[in-house]
């Protein structure tokens, strides 16, 4: 091998580099370059557009088992950062660059070097892979299952590993990500006679992510993260003013638990739903779910408001989406992504709940949408209200 | 929201004529802008002064008045046209004050006339900077300390607060004029005094320096609901303390976490809200490298060169969607042309983008290349790559600097890097503290003297990113010089996957060749390089720019080269969709390249732009597909929908043959992108490219000295007698020969570069020895031209077409300043105003001949001088001129047209473009020069051209026509009062008729003792002013600073009183008193005067001058 490599030459790099490749199921592979030794990495392969905000992306359970390939030429430049963490370890199953950053990243923030970051947390990365390429092809044949795996495994042994992985469809990862027990995550709030109420709010953990619980936090509320596939009625015992169902990775149709929770609390409870939330709190009202081609996953998606007539731009990522076609009277499909057509958001006309398919907590990504975490708060406030 | 329904006419205004800080990126602009409202088939009128552009061809707008952008010719117009609304936000600065004027004489109100797009309380919101200081307090934004001063005093004060160094930013001025960084109490009261004066409302503001910080710039959206997006983020390379527009920079943004990114887009947000923007606009963001502290620096509230290259570098179209939301839409309803999605998105990009300035420094002499906080760039290039320095490199290649990249070469007074190491590096040192424009190529050239990061961002302020980027360069020359090179001088064949990785750093293979020679001693030319990639299957692939990463299917073909894509180990059946290679397009017509002229620089810029363009369209309306080559982010011909297929490369031999090699054309077009194709069209030819038009032997025989004098004595022309010389002793023979004063020139070279009018042979004793000094080249290969230099002569300038059988002449110029004034400089008329009908015909019968001899297909410039009855041709360019589109919006005439008709094998005859009469009127087009930038530069008309910018003037009269052209090149013509008159000798006799019609006109003169006397002779009073020298007062020097001076006339013929009154000439300037040089132009100006005390100029669009 020469001292260079695809991308970047390792300038002060302490990095070894192995040769290695991205195998897709359908016989397509791209070749790279391993970081360190070839750790061998499986999954359903997909692309996102972010330009920024690696770190949030890499540990954001929504990614569990996925290859995220990052389309943007550079990744890394500048390190690994304390507090936008979004687990506490690496969620995805393996990562694909076009040029990782390699040697030290000397922002002022930066704690760790990305490859470094990356070996710890075990992820199989690969660098130097025309991603464009492999962009256009996930784009035009639709997300697939691959495998990271060096070089030297041959593309046969590769292609029959990449065949071998369980298809997305009616796949239940978020089972493999959500807390194993509830824990309290009490807002930081005066509570003094006299100041603003502070409102218990259960949160329904599918892998939800930090930032979320954060923004929940900072709108007074009180948090119980439950497992997901927590029993409502335990849920309900806690007398909580305000369900969320959180974001997570797999096939929505495949959580029953959830959804049986979810229409449990339809109606009587003020309910917000955040990506598989809101896919959940679709299939809760009795709508359908299917998989898109190739997802969203970008920091840049426009979705249309059309009870505002306002646009967000937003940070989206998912592969399944709610059908608007299946859903009942009584629940609209109030938000449109503007550049495909899919519902982005839905409102029920008789029950305090709504749910967004995008991100409004972004980390990464635009903050345009995170008032609908005032929205919740509104909604609990005026529920409780009445009550 | 849809459109409004209570629109029908809409006014627009252009940016007037092209200077330093705005360019031809507003013609970018403002020609989007029109097509955007056409098509919602509002009535537009169009007014800008320039008529290089693209948006005055009569065909965009229906009302184009090329008349001056002054407030009394803009509401003559609204009077005329009763436009309902004006929209001010696509031609700059020039185009926004212009409207403020009007608004706040109480025009618009009277008139009824509504500013949309931006209305005045928005843009004195953003750009009184008082009202944007207390706007971002309010909303709690971060902004660097200041205060505004009115005085030199209060500057004083408030530098006492912000500490040193500290900003000076004058109000109300474009591209920082006036502006600068003082770092100590005596520089604060001579910039502070320098900014006074620069600003129109004698304002500065005083400011806490962040130099050094990181500067980020957001390119924006917003609509009247609200809805807002960032376009792009740019990331300024040089730090805080260049002008973002000499900066380098690349998009995306590459060192801000998603955190500080998100924070700063949220800002952005507040500050176009709290502004009330509806429409484009640009933030501008500095950060502190070791905090992350960000302040607001500033805002416009419109269009901006930052946006225009954040369309390029995204695709995404911010003048169209400006236009579109000023009239009425928000940005959900508009839809993104490249996609067919919503409009109302952010672009993702999946590359590099990298705009490199282009200087001009050299055409200067006298000023300080040191950059800062004014802008000094007259172009860019813009370069887009798979990584960084790819960019990086294809940017740095484009600029056409005679480096090689990242090249380089030592300055005046400097040694090489053969010396002592240490010694050049503690020299390298010293001199990167201080940015100069080649600061990029010293820092890498430092780096590989073994200048450590850390030294390298101590001193420059670069980000660590950029710099250890630098250094992966280096160590890829490494690999070049050493195993590279050994494969390739060895005749061994490298590896494959080696030679692309090399490439995919962005080296050229002219660079590697150079590279491996100057390590081996060897002579390997480029060429070799290409053929080994050949032999490789090393090649580039093209990839779309398609707003968002390759997330959708794009329909708009818009392409850039890379080597970073390493082969797949198996590959997609098929390439992704919109990338399939070009050649297998079906049902396709037959197809035409057109190359472009690269960056904009003194002596090629907009004009060729503008040819290039309408050929397009001409060729696209043939039949043909078009496909445009270009590295200019400022040009319309890079717009996406301009042109069929658009590969925005580099203007090289190897960009361009590999475009050619993907997309297989018909025929090849150099002849419209000024001398950058030109210089190409052997090289392409010899490679076996189709070359349309003119064949490149011909363009040679008209450039080649001794093949141009075969021809003009074949064809019996008189030419100035002169010699080529090779060095010093042959100049001096060749002077004597041809007789002083003599016009000495390098060849081959663009804009007069060091053509100077020597009068003895000392002079041109020490032109020559300076020669090596200014980085030109005197030897056997490159020699000097030495010809007799034609005295008060009249120049001449033709614009024609032929066909190999005939030769159309299109128009005659005739110059208004005499011979030895560049003629990019000069100010010209159509038709002559002197010049007698045998004249005239005898230069008809000498282009004819010209063009017929050299075969000419397709447009061709010749330039004539008239002496004592004589016609002495001076060249022949077989190409687009700099005048061509004066000509077509002075004539009418489809000129362009007519050469791509040609070019695409038709007859003259049949494209209709015939011999017509002179036209009745008189269009005057004159040069606009950027004195005020280059302080110490000298301010004198001369063989060297300066101007970077032309407007034009066209009324019934001469002298109307003359005066509207100084009026809108921003000359502050007097009706009265009083004039300095210091001229030399030579000139005094014909300055007496001249100061009698002045003083008739009510004028009174003061003058220099020489010039009294020879006024007084002839019975004109004047007041004695003295010189200098003669250490008397009052001096010409105390009077121009005075206030009362409405003209300085003032004429010099010999280096001496040339080098005396040079800062007289730079004190006008800057007090902004009219300056005259020449008689010529003196007279000229006489006559406009006379025009207009008699009558007054009539205000009319070209529709009505040409029906």
């Amino acid at each position: 091998m020469t001292p260079m490599t695809t991308g970047p030459s390792p300038v002060g790099g302490k990095v070894k580099l192995t040769p290695a490749a991205l195998t897709l199921d359908d016989g397509t592979s791209f070749t790279g370059l391993a970081v360190g030794e070839c750790l061998e990495a499986s999954g359903e392969a997909i692309f996102i557009t972010a330009m920024s905000g690696y770190q949030e992306v890499l540990t954001d359970p929504s990614y569990h088992g996925q290859i995220v390939v990052f389309t943007t030429a550079h990744v890394g430049n500048y390190g690994t950062n304390p507090g936008v963490d979004q687990a506490s370890s690496p969620q995805v199953a393996g990562v694909v660059f076009h040029e990782l950053w390699l040697p030290e990243a000397l922002h002022w923030l930066s704690e760790a070097d990305l490859p470094e970051w990356l070996r710890a947390g075990k992820v199989g990365a690969l660098t130097g892979v025309d991603t464009r390429s492999l962009t256009l092809h996930l784009r035009d044949k639709g997300a697939r299952n691959g495998v990271i795996a060096p070089a030297s495994a041959g593309l046969e042994v590769a292609l029959a590993r990449a065949r071998a992985v369980p298809s997305m469809n009616g796949l239940d990862l978020a089972v493999r990500v959500f807390c194993k027990t509830p824990f309290k995550r009490p807002c930081a709030w005066e509570r003094e006679e006299g100041s603003p109420p502070v409102y218990r709010v259960a949160v329904l953990d599918f892998g939800v992510k930090r930032s979320i619980l954060d923004q929940l936090n900072l709108q007074g509320f009180d948090l119980t993260v439950w497992p997901g596939d927590t029993p409502p009625e335990t849920i309900g015992g806690e007398r909580p003013q305000g369900i969320f169902l959180a974001n997570g990775p797999g096939d929505p149709a495949a959580c029953s638990y959830a959804i049986r929770a979810a229409r449990h609390f339809l109606g009587r409870v003020p309910l917000f739903g955040i990506c598989l939330g809101h896919q959940i709190m679709g299939l809760a009202a009795g709508g359908r779910t299917y998989k898109l081609p190739f997802g969203h996953h970008g920091l840049n998606h426009p979705v249309l408001d059309r009870d505002t007539g306002r646009v967000f731009i937003t940070s989206q990522n998912h592969g399944f989406c709610v059908d608007p076609e299946s859903l009942p009277p009584g629940v609209r499909a109030n938000m449109w992504n503007l550049n495909d057509g899919t519902v982005e958001g839905l409102t029920w006309d008789d029950a305090p709940a709504f749910c967004v398919q995008f991100h409004p907590e972004a980390s990464p990504g635009p903050h345009d949408s995170r008032g609908l975490f005032a929205r919740f708060r509104q909604m609990i406030k005026e529920h409780d209200a009445q009550a | 929201m849809p459109k409004r329904k209570d629109l029908e006419t809409v006014m627009i205004l252009g940016s007037g004529p092209i200077v330093i800080g705005q360019a031809c990126e507003f013609d970018y602009s403002a020609t989007q802008g029109c097509k955007a409202l056409k098509e919602e088939g509002l009535r537009l009128v169009l007014l800008n002064s320039n008529p290089a552009t693209v948006m005055t061809d009569p065909g965009l707008s229906d009302r184009t008045y090329i008349e001056p952008m002054t407030a009394d010719v803009a509401l003559d117009i609204i009077r005329l046209e009763r436009p309902q609304a004006i929209l001010p936000t696509l031609g700059g600065q020039t185009a926004l004050n212009l409207a403020m004027e009007l608004h706040e004489k109480g025009a618009l109100a009277e008139t009824g006339v509504e500013m949309i797009g931006a209305d005045p309380d928005v843009i004195e919101i953003a750009e009184n900077r008082e009202r944007f200081r207390r706007t971002m307090t309010a909303l709690g934004l971060d902004i660097p300390v200041s205060a505004l001063a009115n005085t030199v005093e209060e500057a004083l004060d408030t530098a006492g607060r912000t500490g040193y160094p500290a900003i000076i930013r004058p109000s109300y001025t474009l591209g920082g004029t006036g502006g600068g960084i003082a770092r100590n109490r005596s520089e604060m009261e001579l910039l502070a005094w320098k900014g006074l004066n620069a600003s129109p409302v004698r304002q500065i503001l005083v400011e806490e320096s962040l130099i050094g910080w990181k500067e980020m710039e957001l390119e924006m959206i917003r609509d009247r609901g609200d809805n807002a997006v960032i376009v792009c983020g740019i990331e300024n390379v040089d730090p805080m303390g260049v002008h973002t527009g000499d900066s380098v920079t690349v998009a995306p943004i590459q060192t801000l976490t998603d955190a500080e990114y998100q924070a700063m887009r949220d800002e952005a947000l507040r500050v176009a809200r709290a502004v009330g923007l509806n429409g484009g606009c640009n933030i501008q963001f500095a950060v502190n490298p070791r905090t992350g502290r960000r302040v607001v620096i500033e805002m416009n509230p419109r269009v901006s060169r930052s946006s225009a290259l954040a369309s390029k570098a995204t695709g995404f179209p911010i003048a169209r969607v400006a236009a579109k939301l000023a009239v009425g839409y928000v940005l959900s309803e508009l839809k993104n042309g490249i996609t067919r999605k919503s409009a109302c998105f952010e672009p993702a990009l999946d590359y590099c983008v990298v705009k490199a300035p282009r200087f001009n420094f050299e055409k200067f002499a006298g000023a300080s290349p040191v950059l800062g906080l004014e802008m000094r760039a007259v172009g860019e290039t813009m370069a887009l790559g798979g990584n960084y320095r790819e960019a990086l490199q294809k940017a740095l290649r484009g600029l056409e600097n005679s480096l090689l990249s990242l090249e380089w070469r030592p300055g005046t007074g400097e040694d090489g890097l053969g010396g002592d190491r240490e010694r050049c590096l503690e020299h390298m040192k010293r001199r990167l503290a201080y940015p100069e424009p080649d600061r990029l190529n010293r820092l890498y050239a430092a780096l590989k003297l073994g200048l450590t990061r850390e030294e390298a961002v101590e001193i420059t302020s670069l980000d660590p990113w950029f710099v250890m980027q630098l250094e992966m360069i280096l160590e890829t020359e490494r690999f070049i010089e050493g195993p590279l090179a050994d494969a390739i001088v060895s005749g061994g064949l490298p590896d494959g996957e080696d030679l692309r990785r090399v490439k995919a750093q962005g080296f050229s293979d002219a660079q590697i060749a150079r590279i491996v020679n100057a390590k081996k001693g060897t002579f390997i030319p480029a060429g070799d390089i290409t053929a080994l990639c050949g032999r490789l299957g090393v090649s580039p692939s093209f990839r779309q720019v398609d707003t968002c990463a390759g997330e959708f299917l794009a329909e708009t073909p818009y392409y850039y080269s890379s080597y970073d894509a390493p082969p797949a180990a198996a590959p997609p059946a098929a390439p992704g969709e919109g990338e399939a290679p070009a050649a297998v397009a079906p049902g396709r017509r037959r197809k035409v390249m057109i190359l472009g002229g690269g960056p904009n620089r003194i002596g090629q810029g907009i004009e060729f732009d503008y040819c290039c363009v309408k050929a397009c369209q001409a060729f696209d309306a043939m039949g043909f597909d078009t496909v445009m080559v270009n590295s200019n982010p400022e040009t319309v011909s890079t717009d996406y929908d301009a042109v069929g297929r658009l590969y925005f490369e580099p203007v090289t031999l190897e960009d361009v043959l590999a475009v050619c090699a993907e997309e297989s054309p018909d025929g090849v077009i150099v002849q419209l992108g000024g001398q950058t194709p030109l210089n190409l069209a052997m090289s392409l030819k010899e490679a076996g490219v189709p070359i349309w038009g003119t064949p490149p032997e011909a363009i040679f025989r008209a450039e080649d000295r001794r093949s141009w004098n075969e021809l003009v004595e074949k064809l019996s022309l008189l030419q100035p007698p002169g010699h080529m010389a090779e060095d010093e002793r042959s100049a001096l023979a060749a002077a004597d020969e041809a007789g002083y004063p003599v016009l000495v020139r390098p060849s081959f070279v663009l804009g007069g570069r060091a053509m100077r009018i020597i009068g003895n042979s000392q002079e041109l004793a020490s032109y020559v020895r300076s020669f090596a000094e200014s980085g030109l080249a005197l030897g056997p290969g490159s020699p000097i031209l030495v010809d007799k230099f034609l005295d008060d002569a009249v120049e001449v300038d033709v614009d024609a077409v032929a066909d190999g059988e005939r030769v159309v002449v299109a128009a005659v110029m005739e110059h208004i300043e005499r011979a030895g004034v560049h003629s990019g400089d000069s100010s010209c008329c159509i038709p002559p105003f002197t010049l007698p009908p045998e004249i005239r015909d005898e230069i008809l019968r000498q282009t004819s001949l010209l063009g017929l001899e050299l075969g000419v297909r397709g447009l061709m410039n010749i330039q004539f001088a008239v002496r004592e009855g004589s016609v002495y041709v001076l060249e022949a360019n077989p190409r687009a001129s700099r005048t061509a589109p004066f000509v077509v919006k002075a004539t009418g005439r489809p000129l362009i047209e007519a050469a791509a008709e040609v070019m695409a094998g038709r007859t003259l005859a049949e494209a209709g473009f015939l011999e017509q009469e002179p036209p009745k009127y008189f269009a005057v087009k004159e040069a606009v020069i950027p004195w005020g930038r280059f302080s110490g530069a000298e301010v004198l008309l001369g063989p060297e051209m300066h101007s970077t910018g032309e407007v034009m003037g066209v009324d019934r009269t001469f002298g109307h026509a003359f005066l509207k052209a100084q009026i809108a090149a921003g000359t502050d013509v007097p009706l009265g009062g009083e004039i300095i008159l210091t001229v030399c000798d030579r000139d005094k006799p014909a300055l007496v008729p001249l100061a009698r019609e002045l003083a008739e006109m009510g004028f009174t003169f003061h003058a220099t003792p020489g010039t009294v006397r020879s006024l007084e002779e002839n019975g004109l009073p004047s007041a004695t002013l003295f010189n200098i020298n003669d250490q008397r007062s009052p001096n010409v020097h105390e009077y121009l600073k005075s206030g009362r001076v409405k003209m300085f006339v003032n004429t010099a013929n010999d280096p001496q009183s040339i080098r005396d009154s040079s800062f007289l000439r730079a004190e006008a300037i800057s007090c902004g008193v009219p300056i005259m040089t020449t008689i010529a132009g003196l007279s000229a100006m006489v006559e406009g005067l006379k025009a207009v005390k008699s009558s007054h100029w009539r205000i009319s669009p070209l529709q009505d001058y040409h029906p």
